[in-house]
């Protein structure tokens, strides 16, 4: 038999350990190549500058957007409309997905409905809020409502249900009322994954953002794209996106950090 | 003056905490239904510590969780604490296997949970908050919890756990304590010690317990009576009293009348289940072997 001196997991182990340093290295290396690449693929000019600028006439015109346009004011709009779309839709999802895991009665009576518009594409919604809402900001809010509240409500409404029946059940054995269960057990239970779902759905509220500013808009990131798309601005389209890509990845992180903060006991080991 | 209380004292005995009259449950309808239990008659004196015992299938989890109210009998009668049984109450508390813990509360605020839910009903005099934080320090004392008071359950071993789970279930001084193989998770030296705790804690606390499990010897060491349940359909097969003193200890399991009552429940149980035709397939596959 061999000594295996080093007997530590390997870097390919199945679900095995990885050092904090190794995890950085790889993720660094992951952003990094596509960069690499696509700044390789621009710089040999196979294809003409229209179709794939690369990073450096990328970066210009974002210079140039701030400087001769407003791109802190097209970025501060674009916050404003998807967070108050989710915001407004998390109010309300919140509460009703609470009663839908907890009631089956609230559960039948709402998850088909829920289920069946949720495959509604929100863009067809657009020639309706137009109607019903009107062209000013409030549209651009519904459409990013729209976009996210159907899938919140039932995420939310999941997280409820996956709240252990032992904790259920032990509260019940103590003599919890109705009100209690829910307050005192299934949303306390439920919170770290509510909190995720709210991460997560956050970032479906920005894909919803272009669609949202096709309706009138004159400010915004999603409508700078449109607009450059007119005037065949590849790289002001470039910008756009990777701008809201590093929006999302910070409000990610912000996500990320607020769980850690709120549930210090799921990160505590003995 | 010592003559009323003995007959007091005698009364309360024969009134049982839960009694069990033809009671039946059966699981489904129509051709799909399973008979889960059939014809259970069943009392369980005050201050009585009875173990369930027998093989998967016999229902004596779903019996012990109509005894909670958790799950609904389809027939008969049951009373516990001299009233009929139609759900979940504060009087039956109940000991689960695992996971029951709330993971956000630490050690302290578990225990004290039942508490929480009195006081949110306002139903408490401050005499009575004062005696309950006493009584929150007195469970953490007895099932050596105090340096752990405020370690939140993910921090905990199994057996760790388990004792919050018991502390937090005594927290309101239930008339009856239901455990459902609460030690079915633990390894085999954490359960010998739960089981001096758990036994400590009947006499200590005055409980009347329930107690299923599927480890005769557990059943055994625990039981002033062991009740033995058969599979297809549930039903209680034989009912054995345990003749050992009221206090057990680790060696009395080494006892004659220890050794011949597990015999005589392990053989009634494998008779019984259907692990009879699993046995004799068995013999016959050693016959073959010539072993």
């Amino acid at each position: 038999m061999t000594n295996r001196r080093n007997a530590r997991p390997g870097l390919w182990t199945v679900r095995g350990p990885m050092s904090q340093r190794n995890y950085w290295l790889f993720a660094a290396a992951g952003l990094l190549i596509p960069l690499l690449a696509w700044w390789g693929l621009a710089s040999a000019e196979l294809v003409s500058k229209v179709f794939m600028p690369g990073p450096a006439e990328v970066w210009s015109r974002v210079v140039k957007w701030s400087t001769e346009d407003n791109l802190l004011g097209d970025t501060f709009i674009s916050i404003y409309r998807v967070t108050t779309g989710w915001a407004l839709s998390a109010v309300i999802a919140l509460p009703l997905g609470l009663l839908i895991g907890s009631f089956r009665p609230v559960q039948a009576l709402l998850e088909p409905l829920t289920d069946f518009i949720r495959y509604m594409p929100a863009v067809a919604f657009i020639p309706l809020v137009m109607l019903w809402v009107g062209i000013d900001e409030s549209s651009k809010i519904s459409i990013i409502f729209i976009g996210t509240f159907f899938q919140m409500v039932l995420m939310v409404a999941e997280d409820v249900r996956r709240v252990p029946v032992a904790q259920v059940e032990a509260a019940q054995t103590m003599g919890a009322d109705r009100r209690e269960m829910v307050e005192l057990v299934l949303l306390q239970s439920a919170k770290p994954a509510l909190l995720d779902t709210m991460r997560i759905t956050m970032g479906w509220a920005w894909t919803y953002l272009v669609v949202a500013e096709i309706v009138a808009a004159n400010s915004g990131l999603g409508y700078s794209i449109l607009r450059a798309q007119r005037y065949l601005q590849t790289d002001k389209i470039f910008a756009g996106i990777i701008i809201i890509g590093l929006i999302g990845l910070i409000t990610d992180q912000i996500f990320r950090l607020a769980h850690r903060k709120a549930f210090p006991w799921m990160y505590r080991k003995s | 003056m010592d003559v009323p209380q003995i007959v007091s004292a005698t009364a309360a005995r024969v009134e049982p905490k839960v009694s069990i009259r033809g009671l039946s449950k059966i699981f489904g309808e129509g051709p799909g239904a399973t008979i889960a239990l059939q014809d259970i008659d069943l009392d369980v004196g005050d201050h009585t510590f009875v173990t369930l015992v027998g093989a998967s299938g016999c229902g004596k989890s779903t019996l012990l969780r109509i005894i909670a109210g958790l799950e609904f009998h389809t027939g008969g009668e049951i009373v516990a604490n001299g009233q009929a049984v139609t759900g979940p109450g504060a009087d039956r508390a109940m000991v689960f296997q695992q996971y029951s813990l709330f993971p956000w509360l630490n050690v302290a605020q578990n225990i004290r949970f039942s508490r929480k839910l009195r006081a949110n009903k306002g139903d408490f005099t401050s005499a009575e908050v004062e005696a309950a934080s006493g009584r929150a320090d007195t469970l953490l004392n007895l099932m050596g919890l105090q340096a752990a008071e405020k370690s939140f359950p993910n921090q905990l071993s199994g057996g760790m756990q388990q004792r919050v789970a018991i502390a937090r279930a005594l927290m309101p001084r239930p008339p009856i304590l239901l455990m459902d193989e609460p030690f079915g998770a633990l390894d085999a030296q954490t359960r010998e010690v739960m089981h001096d705790l758990i036994q400590y804690v009947f006499l200590l606390e005055k409980s009347t317990i329930v107690f299923v499990t599927h480890d005769v010897e557990e059943a055994i060491y625990l039981g002033q009576r062991v009740v033995v349940m058969a599979p297809r359909p549930g039903r209680i097969d034989s009912i054995y009293d345990v003749p050992l003193p009221l206090q057990r200890s680790q060696d009395m399991k080494l006892s004659p009348e220890f050794v011949r009552l597990k015999g005589e429940i392990v053989n009634r149980i494998r008779e019984t289940s259907g692990m009879k035709t699993d046995l004799e397939l068995l013999d016959k596959l050693c016959g073959q072997l010539k072993i």
